[in-house]
């Protein structure tokens, strides 16, 4: 028999139809990826399934737990179910915890609230529970707080909270999204040791495939709040029926078709590049000390290339980024574009600046809501002397480019898509005919099916207007399918360099190695792939 | 902890230095010579000296502003003026209804701020959240000295429960003073609680939209139990801010209020001693009301570090 049973669920929320006739269900011990792009739907099954829905929402049809009738259980008795007999691990662990309690506290109290047992035992399982996430107690003491942990070891702690009460079934919704590669790997890893040593059931909800595709034992497909696919996972690789299928799974390994335009004429020169931070002082004479974030970096970048520079959070990148654009000075070393340096003196070098531009991972939070687009397409004017005259031409025609369309000019940026967006700030990139385009995390927060027409609209626009393109990514997928060559950074220094191609299929460094083993691959199209293990 | 507190004490020594700086400097420069003010226009040059002598007003800048902060060390606050009587007399007499009634109405105003502000909050949208946001939307726009006279119309001429104005003295015993402290603070309390009402219920609703709300939720919590065990003390940090400058307010700005109860406060003393050039009287008033201030600070520091950890680490 299934522990959960969905069927037929629809859910309105203020009368806007949000899931229709969904059905799925997950047996004890079986893991159930739920796979779509955002606005899918797929987080709201999980809400549905713990009754944990925004004002307004209205369900029909049946959402069997254990034999409980979710949907027709007042809310004490769904008090009593949750965290008892489901526990849900949430997307982004850096706010997930309460920022003001302790690690103990927090887990104690799933323990607490559900069973009539002493403090002092209560705290007990926490420990075991937090050392069945591999949080052992000699480095991970229940009195920490949250923010004195990293981004995967706090969602340990969620997942310690989750399973302290051994439920029947977790709920993972996107649980290593926001996560390195690496770190990642580490948390599927232990999911799963979790379900098979519990015998729980597990909802896995995620928008990566790959991610699946090593793990669930079913998947299911959800597009605009409906299921479109369902079964087996080696069998939905194998016979892809759908044709929303195939299109996700194309568009999640997608390789733009580009041609290789690079020309031995070095466009961006970092040397020996160095980086430090100063440190809070401890006491109050105390000699100052500097945390180095780029050590002595060096790379070129030449005309025509895509450059990819990967690694995981903390490893300097964003900073080496930061420096190349002018926007931080470096202690040592040289950043040269064209031969001229990015600062001159202590201050940014504005001829230099405006040849290079950026785009920047989140499309929400980029743009000022208050400016029309054709304001904000038309802002990195400031680095010129004085605006061209035909400003708002050149605007109509850059957003003709990224296939936005002139007429967006007059409108406001929240009344875009989050694909349109990023379509909006590569225009506003471009709109002065730079040379080189940073892309920091670009492509990162979009959906795969969007990510692939960004994608093939980078590459397009390299070719009309011979672009070099920097691309850093932590998505190791990505940066495989669009440069030429790639760099790996770690504990801020360039750790393997070479051909994409070369480097990936052949890595020397074990850092390299790791990162490309922990990062989850989808199994050729067509071919039974992943599974139970 | 510690660290934190030390920290917060060193910042708070160096405020008190700038402030005594600033304040000696601008009464220096306020025209208007004290002993002239004090003798009349007819007074030789030679009384005006002696008198200057006795006031201690004919040394250099220097020696001045270290008499001043050396005497105010001691607690010799200088000698009024106008009064001819000890500045830190005068103070001490004001500063014991002033500081009562500032805390009388800063107690109301929380009593009445937190209940409100969590209710409408955990009842968002609800009628009762409307009829807090309205009536605190009034209590916001209404000046105070009118609910003052308001006050005093009903409660003291119409009903007489309480006297118009007037203070009974703490020697006529505690409950006496308390009731002719009771409508100024109250009249002082309700715009105060209005907008620390609104406050309280804007933190709390930004707090329950947090992600670890959700996650409180899924261990199984109830609405109520996620509202009072996670958010409620997340939410305090910008409300303990708004206790905080209230509190100063309270203390410095209540004198419209003590004008309307015929209150001798620390706010009256200020008034009149500016009006009669009492500068040695403003100078020190307002050094008392900034080490208030700085004080109230410091203790609004420490309670953010206990309600957030972070905040131990980060200072």
């Amino acid at each position: 028999m299934s522990l959960l049973e969905i069927e037929g669920l629809d859910l309105d929320i203020h009368g806007a139809p949000i899931l229709r006739g969904v059905s799925m269900s997950v047996a004890p011990g079986q893991i159930v990826g739920v796979i779509g792009e955002s606005g899918s739907g797929k987080s709201m099954t999980a809400f549905a399934v713990l009754q944990l829905l925004p004002e307004g929402a209205m369900c029909r049809g049946r959402v069997e737990l254990n034999g409980h009738d979710m949907l027709g259980l007042p809310e004490p008795s769904l008090c009593r179910l949750r965290g008892n007999e489901v526990g849900m691990v949430f997307q982004e662990p850096m706010t997930a915890l309460n920022p003001i309690k302790t690690i103990g506290e927090q887990v104690a109290e799933t323990i607490l609230i559900h069973e009539d047992v002493s403090k002092r035992a209560a705290m007990a399982r926490a420990r075991e529970a937090l050392d069945r996430c591999e949080l052992p107690g000699d480095r991970f003491p229940m009195s920490r707080y949250p923010h004195e942990l990293s981004g995967g070891q706090r969602q340990r702690v969620v997942i310690a909270m989750a399973i302290a009460l051994r439920p029947k079934l977790l709920i993972a919704d996107e649980p290593t999204t926001a996560l390195d590669v690496t770190t990642q790997a580490e948390i599927l890893r232990l999911i799963r040791r979790l379900v098979e040593e519990d015998s729980m059931g597990c909802m896995l909800i995620t928008h990566d495939l790959a991610v699946v595709a090593d793990m669930a034992d079913e998947i299911v497909i959800m597009r605009r709040g409906e299921v479109v696919e369902a079964g087996p996972t080696a069998q939905v690789f194998a016979e892809m029926n759908h044709p929303y299928t195939r299109a996700l799974f194309e568009a999640s390994g997608h390789q733009p078709v580009r041609e290789a335009q690079t020309q031995s004429v070095p466009l961006l020169q970092v040397r020996d590049a160095v980086r430090d931070y100063a440190l809070p002082r401890n006491r109050l004479f105390a000699p100052q000390d500097y945390f180095r974030a780029v050590n002595r970096v060096s790379l070129t970048i030449e005309r025509g290339e895509s450059l990819g520079l990967v690694g995981e959070s903390g490893c300097g990148k964003s900073t080496l980024t930061r420096a190349i654009l002018g926007l931080e000075e470096l202690q040592g070393g040289e950043i040269l574009l064209d031969g001229a340096p990015v600062f001159s003196g202590h201050q940014p070098n504005r001829a230099v600046r405006r040849r290079m531009q950026v785009v920047f991972q989140d499309p929400y939070g980029s743009f000022n809501p208050r400016w029309k687009v054709a304001r904000l397409v038309a802002e990195p004017f400031h680095l010129m002397d004085a605006r061209p005259a035909d400003w708002r031409d050149q605007v109509a025609k850059v957003l003709e480019d990224v296939g936005i369309g002139a007429d967006a000019m007059h409108r406001y940026i929240h009344e875009f898509s989050g694909g349109q967006r990023q379509r909006i700030a590569i225009a506003r990139a471009l709109i002065l005919r730079p040379e080189l385009v940073v892309l920091d995390e670009a492509v990162s927060a979009l959906d795969v099916s969007i990510r692939a027409q960004i994608l093939d609209l980078l590459a397009a626009l390299q070719k009309d207007y011979g672009l070099s393109y920097l691309f850093i990514s932590h998505d190791l997928s990505v940066v495989r399918n669009i440069t030429d060559r790639v760099l790996v950074m770690r504990a801020g220094e360039i750790v393997e360099q070479g051909k994409t191609a070369a480097v990936f299929d052949n890595p020397q460094n074990w850092y390299t190695k790791k990162l490309i083993e922990a990062a989850p691959v989808l199994p050729d199209h067509g071919v039974a792939g992943g599974g139970a293990e | 902890m510690l660290r934190y507190a030390l920290k917060r004490l060193v910042s708070l020594a160096i405020s008190l230095v700038v402030a005594s700086v600033v304040i000696f400097a601008m009464v220096e420069v306020v025209p208007g010579d004290p002993a002239a003010y004090m003798l009349g226009i007819n007074a030789t040059e030679e009384t005006l000296n002696a008198l200057r002598d006795q006031l201690g007003l004919n040394g250099t800048l220097l020696e001045r502003y270290a008499g001043w902060v050396g005497g105010m060390l001691r607690g010799d606050f200088g000698t009024s003026y106008t009064y001819r009587t000890p500045v830190a007399e005068m103070i001490g007499e004001r500063l014991w209804i002033s500081l009562p009634l500032a805390l009388f109405a800063l107690t109301l105003s929380t009593a009445i701020a937190f209940p409100a502000g969590i209710w409408a909050a955990s009842k968002r949208g609800s009628l009762v959240d409307t009829s807090v946001m309205g009536v605190t939307q009034l209590g916001v726009a209404i000046p105070n000295f009118w609910f003052a006279m308001l006050m005093v119309l009903v409660f003291a001429i119409n009903l007489r429960w309480f006297n118009a104005g007037g203070f009974a003295g703490w020697d006529a015993g505690i409950l006496p003073a308390m009731k002719s402290l009771t409508l100024p603070a109250i009249a002082l309390a309700l715009p105060q609680a209005s907008i620390l009402a609104r406050v309280m219920r804007s933190s709390l609703l930004d707090t329950l939209g947090e992600d670890f709300i959700r996650t409180a939720r899924a261990k199984g919590l109830s609405k109520r139990q996620a509202l009072w065990r996670h958010a409620l003390r997340n939410a305090l940090i910008p409300v303990l801010t708004i206790i905080g400058l209230q509190f100063s307010f309270l203390m410095a700005g209540a004198i419209i209020i003590e004008n309307v109860f015929f209150l001798p406060g620390l706010g009256r003393l200020v008034f009149q001693s500016i009006s009669a050039r009492d500068l040695i009287v403003v100078e020190s008033v307002v050094m008392l009301l900034v080490f208030a201030v700085v004080m109230v600070n410091f203790a609004v520091d420490l309670a953010y570090a206990v309600v957030d950890p972070r905040l131990r680490v980060r200072a």
